[in-house]
């Protein structure tokens, strides 16, 4: 008695978090497809006019390989610079590495929107053009506190031992890194540069403010938002949707399938 | 290859705590050196200043003639079996073994074809395309070995490499070691606390407490004559029993003990010879106290003991004795498996004193 109330009450919790998780994608994705001009009930019918406009749209396609360049460019500086930083603070003994440790991570707490207007000002000051590299700058910004921080907690005193051997067998420190500590940290190198390509990807304030003429693609759907609702729309975000869950599938492959008991 | 190596005065201190005290030593060519020692006795720090992952703090370090001291693990003629092996994971056994002739700049073909022939010497060549984790402990021991080995070293150093193996596969791989220690005739330096294990396969034990060497010289004479009281107890059992020297009659040392007169050639003083009225502490092995009325020309008897606890060990009886003149005593004794030692039962006792060393009562 006792056992079948509390399955219910699981179940029912189970079935309410997913679906107050789910649910805002469900509606924007459904309605997507909707047979009208239109993104609100009642839903008319399937069609795939709206995904044929977003392809057809030169401004929105620009502006999704503009955001590819900038997720993908600077995800791999984030993830090298981090990288290079969780190995100098965990394998030498460096002055205030404390407080360093606590520098990198910081910005981690800072708000996106300090960041851009803090670089927007000092882009200015230093005679910078805005445009898709100063975005791109920003967004190493954010990601290297979050690339070190992962990549920083997978080294251990084990993986000490095991280039010690490396460095007797007659590898020189860059010999080191390259075939031992990066090879063997590939699972938390590719979480982190995941993680950071879908942020980037996601990633609205910084490229607002900090681009010009050459937009990404969250910038595009915010200035197509402003000429009001419309199924493109949903279908531009069924995409971005789409592309978030193909990375995370990724990221699951990558990192959890090597970390499973075999 | 193969290269002697001396240690000059060598000294590490962590912090200004002392962790090795002017430690010299000398290792010929093809030598397997033993460091034996409780932990903290310096061994491993001692070992690490070997391979160049410490640097000692005063001293010198030469292989092969040539001042190490300061020259980096890398470019040293040595190579490291460490304790947790610190095998690549995410190589092959091939890419292992083949790790260091990777980097010395042989090229592929060779260097696959010596790594398969160092697998081969382990009987690991059919695991050659596996990765690390597949293996079980003793074969990622063989992999370690392997590929320390396929640098062709001067001296191999080896960080207690057995100590994560069961009973069994310990004594097999020491054998293993062994064996292949006498057939490429590199210089080893092993580390380690199990005195059985340095017994097994040292030419020389090195026997190291609080930072400085107590005892060096071959297994049967560490054990049979030890240098000092630290290394009588540590390499095995032993009883320790104080007595005063009563008289001396030329090469006669006449001891009063309590379990009774002893009488010891000079031979038995591994230091300085006492003189009368000395105070002295006698190590005598388990084995080396007989149960028996037997008295032949070298042997001595002990007088009567009664048995207070026996516990069957396979090879002997391990017998805790009170000695009828001192009952308060307690002798270890390893009595023949032969008769049944029941406890309370009373026994004679013969001791062959050319067995006995002696040491000056701290």
């Amino acid at each position: 008695m006792y056992s079948r109330l509390s399955n219910i009450l699981c179940g029912t919790y189970f079935i309410t978090i997913y679906s107050f998780i789910f649910l805002p994608v469900a509606v924007l994705v459904l309605y997507s497809f909707q047979d009208g001009s239109l993104p609100i009930p009642p839903f008319n019918g399937v069609t795939l006019k709206w995904y044929a406009e977003v392809f057809t749209d030169s401004k929105l396609m620009s502006a999704l390989a503009n955001s590819m360049i900038v997720a993908v460019l600077s995800s791999i500086i984030a993830c090298l610079l981090g990288f290079c930083a969780a190995y100098a603070l965990s394998r030498y003994r460096l002055p205030a590495s404390a407080f360093q440790r606590v520098l990198i991570t910081a910005p981690m707490t800072v708000s996106y929107l300090i960041i851009a207007l803090g670089l927007l000002v000092l882009f200015n000051w230093m005679g910078i053009r805005l445009s898709l590299w100063t975005v791109g700058v920003g967004h190493v910004v954010i990601n290297l506190p979050l690339c070190f921080a992962v990549i920083y907690a997978s080294m251990g005193d084990h993986q000490k031992n095991i280039e010690r051997a490396a460095r007797d067998l007659g590898a020189n420190n860059f010999q080191v890194m390259l075939l031992i500590t990066a090879p063997m940290l590939m699972p938390s190198i590719l979480a982190a540069l995941f993680l950071s390509i879908t942020f980037s990807w996601d990633e609205f304030i910084i490229s607002f403010l900090l681009s010009r003429f050459d937009v990404t693609l969250p910038v595009e759907i915010w200035s197509l938002l402003r000429s009001g609702l419309n199924p493109k729309t949903n279908a531009i975000g069924s995409l971005v949707f789409l592309l978030s869950v193909g990375l995370l599938i990724i990221l699951e492959i990558f990192v959890f399938r090597q970390r499973s008991p075999k | 290859m193969t290269a002697n190596v001396s240690l000059l005065k060598l000294s590490k201190s962590f912090d200004g705590v002392a962790a090795l005290k002017e430690v010299s030593l000398e290792i010929n060519a093809g030598e397997f050196i033993v460091l034996l020692g409780p932990s903290g006795c310096g061994k491993s720090t001692l070992l690490s200043i070997i391979g160049g992952f410490l640097p000692a703090s005063s001293g010198k370090v030469l292989i092969g003639g040539k001042d190490m001291t300061s020259v980096p693990p890398s470019i040293r003629p040595t190579t490291t079996m460490f304790q947790d092996y610190a095998l690549f994971p995410h190589m092959s056994l091939r890419d292992n073994v083949g790790f260091g002739l990777r980097m010395r700049k042989i090229g592929r073909k060779e260097r696959n074809h010596k790594a398969d022939t160092f697998l081969d010497m382990v009987g690991l060549k059919a695991s050659a395309d596996r990765r690390p984790h597949e293996l079980s402990g003793g074969q990622r021991q063989r992999v370690a070995l392997a590929r320390a080995l396929s640098v062709n070293p001067d001296l191999l150093l080896l960080d207690e490499p057995l100590g994560a193996l069961d009973m069994k596969l310990r004594r097999q791989m020491q054998d293993e070691l062994k064996a292949i220690q006498k057939e490429i005739g590199t210089t080893f330096i092993h580390v380690t606390h199990d005195q059985e294990e340095a017994m097994a396969i040292a030419d020389r034990i090195v026997v190291m407490n609080q930072g400085v060497i107590e005892s060096l010289g071959k297994p049967s004479d560490i054990y049979m004559r030890p240098q000092s009281l630290f290394s009588a107890g540590f390499m095995g059992e032993v009883n320790l029993i104080s007595g005063i020297v009563a008289s001396i009659n030329g090469p006669q040392y006449n001891i009063e003990t309590k379990i009774g007169l002893l009488i010891l050639s000079s031979d038995a003083f591994v230091n300085s010879e006492p003189n009368v009225g000395d105070e002295v502490t006698l190590c005598i092995r388990p084995e080396q106290i007989n149960a028996g009325s037997i008295v032949s020309d070298n042997l001595t008897p002990l007088n009567q003991a009664k048995i207070v606890n026996s516990a069957f060990f396979g090879t002997h009886f391990r017998c805790l004795l009170a000695p009828g003149l001192a009952p308060e005593l307690r002798l270890i004794a390893h009595l023949p498996q032969s008769e049944e030692m029941l406890q309370g039962s009373v026994v004679d006792l013969v001791i062959n004193p050319a067995n006995v060393t002696a040491f000056p009562s701290a």
